[in-house]
């Protein structure tokens, strides 16, 4: 465990020798989530700071998508949903907030299937700017625009705003969902799994944006993709049978030395 | 809080704090919420409340009776229903159960192939013009009132049952029973309907792709997904049948009779109320009899509801 730790410090001190005024968006401390009397995640310590985009790989049941519910509180509404320890929001634990409602504004998920919400491509988008109270038009025109641009959709819907969301095709419904999830203007972006609908071209136009993104907003990108991880990832956490096997500067975990030689065989694909 | 290994050995660095007030802000938003949260609440509660209200009624007004001169074992073993009587009344019930289940039974055999089918070709198989059709046409038998029903019962099947099976009275089992059961399909044919179109395209589609005909796409796709609509639907049409008055009334004959073919007369429960209540003295024995045989049929009613809410849920007993 004194060996773990080490490791992980490395990890965390490597990003103040890059960006030494990084401050913590995210503190993660003995995280365990359990369905029941099933443990499926558990020993998950780590930070995750402003502006970096912070990849979390792993094969399927390793616990990815369950971690991304607890950020956001979405153990609420699953009663057999049980977290235990400490998720520490701009320092606050998600826990004690009176308004959790304020925690999710500031928190955009995308999960891993389309959800075309059964509005307008254009109302879909302005859902979230006009539950926050935004009524004038032109803002909202101007934030529909703006969103639907970052996600790559813009230009296949400008003309047809007012069809059903829920009737775009998969991809176009995947990225609508970003649209959407841009649209409340999050401190946090969580990406499940987001190009498992999308082709490839567009998935390296949304992985530009990813980029360009960064600069205002900070990245949880659960990924199958191992390259995807190294392309766009920081920093990358290993998930595996539900325990978080490794953090680290992504670039070391792949040419680097890595802790856990389980994490050397996954990123290089000789498992899961 | 458990020391972070990250943060505890590296400085700590500052955490973002911006506008944090908002998280233990309540805003209207979260009122408003909480406030429809009780609303809704209170909506669930009230029906929990009515029917324990409805059940406390019932039983009052036959707690005279239920409890005082009842005979339970003669209630429900005596197929003779004689309240009336001037020396001797009786009040057993045996006759008018095995009336209102054979009328229900075979209402039954009737409903559940008629309408399980006309919802699979509704469904699974009608296209275009002809489902939409059939759709509200559906829609419209099942808006017909029972009394109509029962009225076709009086002089449509009277007549025809005399006729086709040469037999004295066209009024029985056999005659309530084929009226109710064209009167629960159209329902029962919509809820099965309704089950159906709940199941989503990808199952279908997933069983086209491995070339299923439409039927086995159906049987091996659609049904498995919608069975608990499907029973659902059935046990609408047998709580049909048991509170259905007016038409069953209008065609058993309504008299008290332990049923040997499907061509006597029977008499059913509700029916029995129904032509009974308004003629008799309130506080009567003979009134109390009657809420006696409305509180069997609440009882009744909630064990089917309750047997169709564990099936559907999977729950099985021992």
């Amino acid at each position: 465990m004194v060996e773990g730790s080490e490791k992980v410090v490395t990890a965390a001190q490597n990003i103040h020798t890059l960006r030494p005024d990084a401050r913590v968006k995210l503190e993660i401390a003995d995280l365990a989530i359990s369905y029941g009397a099933q443990t499926i995640l558990s020993d998950v310590n780590f930070s995750i700071y402003e502006h970096e985009i912070f990849g979390i790989i792993g094969p399927a049941n390793a616990g990815k998508t369950s971690f991304i519910k607890a950020v956001n509180r979405m153990d609420m509404f699953t009663s057999s949903m049980h977290v235990d320890g400490q998720i520490l929001f701009n320092g606050r634990d998600n826990k004690s907030l009176r308004n959790v409602y304020a925690l999710r504004n500031r928190i955009g998920v995308v999960f891993p299937l389309p959800v075309g919400l059964p509005l307008s491509v254009y109302d879909n988008v302005a859902l979230a700017p006009r539950l926050s109270g935004i009524k004038s038009k032109e803002k909202l025109d101007v934030i529909v625009e703006r969103c639907l641009t970052r996600a790559a959709l813009w230009d296949e819907v400008k003309d047809r705003l007012d069809s059903l969301g829920s009737l775009l095709s998969g991809g176009q419904q995947q990225r609508l969902t970003i649209a959407r999830a841009l649209s409340q203007d999050p401190e946090l972006l969580m990406l499940d799994e987001f190009s498992i609908a999308v082709d490839p071209v567009t998935t390296m136009r949304i992985e530009d944006v990813l980029k360009e993104l960064k600069k205002e907003v900070t990245i949880i990108l659960v990924t199958n993709l191992v390259q995807q991880a190294r392309r766009l990832a920081d920093r990358t956490a290993f998930f595996l049978e539900g325990k978080c096997v490794e953090v680290g500067i992504t670039e070391e975990l792949f040419t680097g030395t890595v802790k856990d030689q389980r994490t050397r065989d996954y990123v290089e694909g000789r498992f899961g | 809080m458990a020391e972070n290994p990250i943060v505890a050995a590296v400085e700590r660095p500052q955490a973002v704090a911006p506008q944090e007030a908002d998280f233990d802000n309540r805003n209207s938003d979260w009122f408003i919420d909480k406030a429809v949260q009780i609303l809704v609440f209170l909506g669930g509660i009230s029906a929990i409340v009515f029917i324990i209200g409805i059940f406390v009624f019932i039983t009052k007004e036959g707690a005279g009776f239920l409890f005082a001169d009842l005979d339970i074992v003669e209630f429900f073993t005596s197929p003779r229903w004689r309240p009336t009587s001037e020396h001797n009344p009786t009040y057993g019930i045996l006759a008018l159960v095995v009336g209102t289940a054979s009328v229900t039974g075979l209402a039954m055999v009737v409903a559940i192939p008629f309408s399980l089918g006309a919802a699979i070709y509704i469904a699974e198989f009608a296209t275009g013009k002809t489902r939409e059709f059939l759709k509200v046409l559906v829609e419209l038998l099942a808006a017909i009132p029972s009394v109509v029903w029962g009225f076709i019962g009086l002089t449509i099947m009277n007549p025809l049952i005399i006729q086709v099976f040469d037999v004295p009275v066209g009024l029985n089992v056999l005659n309530a029973g084929v009226i109710l059961g064209l009167m629960a399909a159209p329902i029962m044919t919509s809820i099965a309907e309704d089950a159906l179109n709940a199941v989503p395209d990808r199952y279908r589609e997933a069983a086209e792709a491995m070339g299923a005909t439409r039927w086995q796409v159906t049987i091996r796709a659609v049904l498995p997904a919608a069975k608990n609509g499907l029973l659902g639907a059935v046990l609408l049409g047998v709580g049909r049948g048991f509170g259905e008055t007016m038409a069953v009334l209008m065609a058993t004959g309504h008299s008290i009779n332990l049923p040997s073919s499907v061509f006597d007369s029977v008499r059913a429960l509700t029916a029995t109320i129904a032509a009974e209540l308004g003629e008799t003295a309130v506080g009567s024995n003979h009134y109390m009899a009657l809420f006696t045989i409305g509180i069997f049929l609440f009882v009744i009613t909630f064990i089917i509801n309750l047997t169709a809410d564990l099936i559907v849920r999977g729950v099985r007993k021992g």
